[in-house]
């Protein structure tokens, strides 16, 4: 195991929000706010000095309570966050599955948003109309191609979009919490389908909190707490201690 | 040099999403209604129809052919404040979306001042009904067009950068930029002609809007049927340039902090 390259480093990685910019978004608070001297930065770590190695092919599972950072640090490695402090290194590309079918636009039809949203995440048209049988055999929607998405249930939106984003072998495959929507049936395709693709190399970071389907998938396992690791290492020990308390 | 190189690479890459994007916004623009595409030669000039009507009757300016003066002006001046104001929501309306997956910003932007230039090709057709029914001598100058639209185009994508940038921060932008296109238009020589006006309002006209240069040189070509002057063409993309250079640097500066506001 060791032999194997590290795809994804984050290094002593903070995450800093501003609490108060919430408010401040026109220019009459602004002025306002900043002639009674009131625009101090309330700051808001979502994520403090956190540490992550992975190495190729491994699964990591990140545990932890709501709010607790996990999406934070899933959009830090993914590049839509950029860390105050630290340093993050990633190798090879990505299938973010932060929100499934979060690129798809309500107006358009299935055909044009499998598209819209292959090429949103950086393939070319040519190859998502190779693979369109393949996305639409997967997602099992062959008769409804040609509704807008807006008609779409959920469920069916988050099919396509689990087939539209896994239709390539990724090198790293980010899946957060996004499995919950679908129907039994097609939660177990698409765990069939990442394990796969763990089989064949792909490295893995799976949100849940569902412990169960952790200790299913990954084999590694981070345990997060209001911004800080609590623990990381084998999937088991973690969970047994994140259950127990 | 090196880092301007990798983001013309990364811009090379998202190609195809920018076709995409702005295949969308050309496809939905019409969807659902019943004449479809004809409503973008159709709705200039009706537009165009009413300010003939309102200015040659009500107004009198001593213009030739002023149907095609008028159009011309309008066109252009609807294309640029249609590309910017699309532009300032390019960003802030797709919060959402960047927030759940990595794309360059600008991306968003770029596609939606390209859009409205795709509208403009379709209004032009317009123009070109004007043109014959008003019989306009056609003539090779005519042919420069695209270099203009250039012109345009580069001035109203880097106006667009910077609206988009400063929208995120600052929601207020839209309502002032809507206070300020009016204005805007009525300093612009579109109905009425540039003698019009005071001659101190004139020379600071030439000079500080953009928007009176490429819609001269535009009328020149067609109603004068000569090229513009070099100098004014030079001047043009001049201004457009610094527009774009400006634009893309605010932009750049501070594209790591939109996903903190949107």
């Amino acid at each position: 195991m060791d032999n194997k390259k590290t795809v994804i480093e984050v290094s002593d990685a903070t995450v800093r929000f501003n609490r108060a910019s919430q408010q401040v978004n026109n220019l009459k608070e602004y002025v306002i706010k900043a002639l009674k001297k009131e625009l101090m930065f309330q700051e808001f770590l979502a994520l403090q000095d956190v540490n992550l190695q992975v190495r190729q092919g491994e699964a990591w599972g990140i545990v932890g309570t709501n709010g607790s950072g996990k999406s934070t640090l899933l959009k830090l490695i993914c590049g839509i966050l950029r860390p105050y402090k630290g340093t993050i290194y990633v190798e090879g590309k990505i299938a973010p599955l932060i929100e499934l079918g979060a690129g798809f636009d309500g107006e358009l039809t299935a055909r044009e948003n499998v598209l819209l949203n292959g090429t949103l995440m950086g393939y070319s048209e040519k190859l998502m109309k190779e693979k369109f049988e393949e996305i639409v055999e997967f997602a099992e929607l062959q008769n409804f191609l040609d509704m807008p998405i807006k008609n779409y249930s959920s469920g069916m939106a988050a099919r396509l979009g689990f087939s539209v984003a896994t239709m390539v072998q990724p090198d790293i495959l980010i899946c957060d919490e996004v499995l919950s929507v679908g129907d039994y049936k097609f939660q177990e395709k698409c765990e069939g389908r990442m394990r796969n693709m763990l089989a064949s190399g792909t490295t893995l970071l799976y949100v849940s909190h569902s412990v169960e389907s952790v200790k299913k998938i990954c084999d590694h396992a981070l345990w997060l707490d209001r911004g800080r690791v609590k623990m990381s290492g084998k999937v088991m020990d973690v969970c047994a201690t994140y259950m127990s308390c | 040099m090196n880092k301007m190189k990798t983001r013309f690479q990364v811009l090379y890459n998202y190609r195809h999403l920018i076709k995409q994007l702005v295949t969308k916004d050309i496809k939905l623009k019409y969807r659902r209604s019943f004449l479809g595409y004809v409503w973008s030669v159709l709705n200039p000039l009706m537009v165009m129809v009413v300010m003939y009507l309102v200015f040659s009757h009500m107004f009198r300016f001593e213009v030739e052919n002023y149907p095609a003066y008028l159009i011309i002006g309008q066109t252009l001046f609807t294309f640029m404040t249609e590309a910017t104001n699309q532009a300032i929501f390019s960003i802030t309306g797709n919060g959402p979306l960047l927030k759940k997956v990595y794309v360059p910003k600008y991306v968003f932007t770029l596609s939606k001042v390209t859009s409205s230039l795709v509208n403009l090709l379709f209004s032009m057709g317009a123009m070109i009904i004007v043109f014959i029914i008003t019989r306009v001598q056609f003539s090779w100058a005519m042919l420069f067009f695209p270099v203009i639209l250039m012109e345009i185009y580069i001035f109203s994508l880097g106006l667009g950068l910077f609206l988009a940038e400063a929208a995120v921060f600052f929601r207020d932008i839209q309502y002032i930029y809507n206070v300020l296109t009016t204005a805007w238009m009525y300093l612009t020589p579109i109905f009425y002609p540039m003698e019009q006006l005071p001659e101190v309002m004139q020379k600071a006209i030439s000079i500080f809007n953009p928007m009176y240069q490429y819609i001269t040189q535009f009328r020149t070509i067609v109603l004068e049927q000569t090229l513009p002057s070099i100098t004014d063409v030079a001047y043009g993309f001049g201004i457009a340039f610094v527009f774009l250079f400006f634009g893309s640097w605010a932009f750049i500066r501070k594209q790591d902090d939109f996903i903190l506001y949107i």
